[in-house]
């Protein structure tokens, strides 16, 4: 992803463009932080469990960064490395959102008292 | 660089997932957020994996598919299993985390040092440091809430010193790593080790009780690690959606430290269980019993009952007998509430989930502020298996260590029906004056029998 410019443009150039790419990423943080505590802060109490599996399998994201390790031409360790990550986040991903839904359908209203 | 259609989907991505999250704010709409959030997963990965580069597809997809072997039991797993289970996955969020920095480490010293700026070297060492605490610490509580490991904290003299000074190692390794990555790199298998420790020794003097708040201390530590990893891969997907992961861990902890009227700190470090009861040489004190039986006339011959559910019919697996109260009860005319306490039970809103899972409709759980103003009115407030929660103490007594604690106001109803064990006290060693009050009887027994009796001697009178 990085090798084309590495040695082209020179360190300085490098450097620069760095300081701005991690600004604008503390930036996105930031404000991502700001929409979490603001959507978080209005889920029903009710539903608290099923909110941290739910946010369980949305930080198994880490799987997009997995994939980025595994995926490429790399040494065979790093390669394991990426492949351990990629089978953590799936199971994640699978578990958190199937148990998720599981339990979501258990919450009823009084009328709808059919099973 | 990353093509624009890829940048595109991943946000596409980011909003499906703020989605996932809003919809949670009404049962009515919350399996639409879970959909929402498998959109947004499925987008993600295959437009990373449509990324240039990407060779290895035969050992992603059979981590793929291994990842789902193992998960699909997982997510099959008993509801009060659900906090092992979620403790489980933090671990599994952190060490993906830790791993993924760990290989971009080494991956980076071996083939391009120029990439390991300082701003690379800082990112690395708190995805690491973050996501090895997190793994070996939830690791830790998902042992302690399987009960695989003594529950009860574990505490030692100079605790929280050698705890700090773990830390504080680690993170003087992190800084030399970052001042110069490549003369200490052979700091970092340490920096690892010292992590791994860390989070084993951070857990260890934490109590049961007190899960609730680490699990979502915890939650919020997996999100931050994904946040790194982002910063590591200049990725904004990941900051995002571990932003929001963080986020949502913090505001849990942060209602579950007001609920106990306790700050970080304090639970982190403070060790709850040592706690010394006070109330041990005070002389023996005479409670009133009564027999299931009696407890069912007094619930048959009231108008308002709430019931206050704890952890203890949690273990007892009583949700569903419980049910059968509720419906016997609701079936002459009397109005049911539960009171739901935020910290009942072993992770936030545990409670919630059991009585739902025993289909009883969510709009008669009721929470603490909500119920309380109601509880001069109630009949009768039948406590199951919850002890802390509604001990007065923690408004009368300024020497109880649970002093301030907001609790459900159970002394205020008309008769109290408290279901118990024994008159062991409970989880801190704190002494329950509800117990004791003149319109307090104790129904002893398992909590499953005795709402078992209970349910049976309701129907039997109908028939």
């Amino acid at each position: 992803m990085f090798a084309a410019n590495s040695s082209a443009n020179g360190t300085e150039a490098l450097k620069g463009a760095e300081t701005s790419e991690f600004v604008s990423s503390v930036f996105v943080f930031m404000l991502a932080t700001f929409v979490g505590l603001d959507v978080i802060r209005r889920v029903s109490r009710l539903l608290h469990t099923p909110l941290m599996s739910l946010t369980n399998a949305i930080s198994a994201i880490a799987v997009v960064g997995a994939i980025l390790v595994c995926g490429p031409e790399h040494p065979g360790f790093v390669t394991i490395l990426g492949t351990i990550a990629v089978f953590a986040s799936m199971t994640n991903i699978v578990s958190g959102f199937l148990i998720t839904d599981r339990m979501l359908k258990m919450f009823k209203k009084r009328e709808g008292g059919k099973k | 660089m990353i093509p624009v259609w890829i940048q595109i989907s991943y946000i596409v991505a980011t909003g499906l997932f703020i989605f996932s999250l809003k919809w949670m704010n009404d049962p009515e709409t919350a399996r639409r957020g879970v959909f929402s959030g498998v959109a947004a997963m499925l987008i993600a990965v295959i437009s990373t994996m449509a990324m240039p580069g990407i060779v290895n597809f035969h050992w992603i997809i059979l981590a793929m598919i291994l990842g789902t072997i193992v998960g699909i039991p997982l997510s099959k797993v008993p509801l009060t299993a659900v906090p092992q289970r979620t403790a489980l996955s933090h671990s599994f969020g952190g060490l993906a985390a830790g791993l993924v920095g760990t290989a971009k480490y080494y991956l980076w010293l071996h083939q391009e040092p120029d990439m390991l700026t300082h701003f690379r070297m800082s990112v690395i060492g708190a995805e690491v440091l973050l996501g090895f605490i997190t793994f070996t610490g939830s690791l830790m509580a998902a042992g302690k809430l399987q009960e695989i490991l003594p529950s009860r904290p574990i505490v030692y003299k100079n605790q929280n010193i050698t705890n700090l000074s773990l830390f504080g190692v680690a993170v003087v390794f992190c800084i030399l790593l970052v001042i110069d990555p490549i003369k200490y790199r052979f700091l970092f298998p340490f920096l690892i080790l010292f992590a791994l420790l860390f989070g084993v020794l951070l857990i260890i003097p934490i109590g049961g009780a007190d899960m609730p708040t680490v699990i979502s201390l915890l939650n919020s530590y997996a999100g931050l690690s994904a946040v790194a990893m982002g910063f590591v891969l200049e990725n904004k997907l990941l900051i995002t959606a571990g932003a929001l992961d963080g986020s949502s861990g913090l505001i849990l902890s942060i209602i579950m430290c007001k609920a106990m009227n306790r700050s970080f700190t304090n639970v982190l470090f403070g060790a709850f269980g040592q706690v010394q009861t006070t109330g041990a040489d005070k002389e023996k004190r005479t409670v009133r019993s009564a027999t299931p039986k009696d407890a069912a006339q007094l619930l048959e011959n009231s108008n308002f009952v709430v019931i206050v559910p704890g952890y203890g019919m949690a273990v007892a697996q009583a949700q569903h007998r419980v049910r059968e109260i509720y419906d016997q009860l609701v079936k002459r005319g009397i109005t049911v509430k539960f009171a739901i306490h935020p910290v009942a039970g072993r992770m936030p809103g545990h409670m919630n989930v059991l009585l739902a899972e025993a289909d009883i409709p969510y709009e008669d759980l009721v929470e603490m502020d909500d119920i309380n103003p109601e509880m001069p009115q109630a009949d009768i407030c039948l406590v199951l298996g919850a002890n802390d929660v509604v001990n007065p103490a923690a408004r009368n007594d300024p020497k109880s260590p649970i002093y301030g604690m907001p609790i459900i106001d159970a002394d205020k109803a008309k008769t109290v029906l408290a279901v118990k064990r024994s008159m062991n006290p409970g989880f801190a060693g704190i002494e329950n004056e509800l117990y004791y009050l003149d319109k307090t009887l104790m129904v002893f027994g398992d909590a499953k029998a005795v709402t078992g009796e209970i349910a049976k001697f309701l129907s039997g009178d109908n028939e």
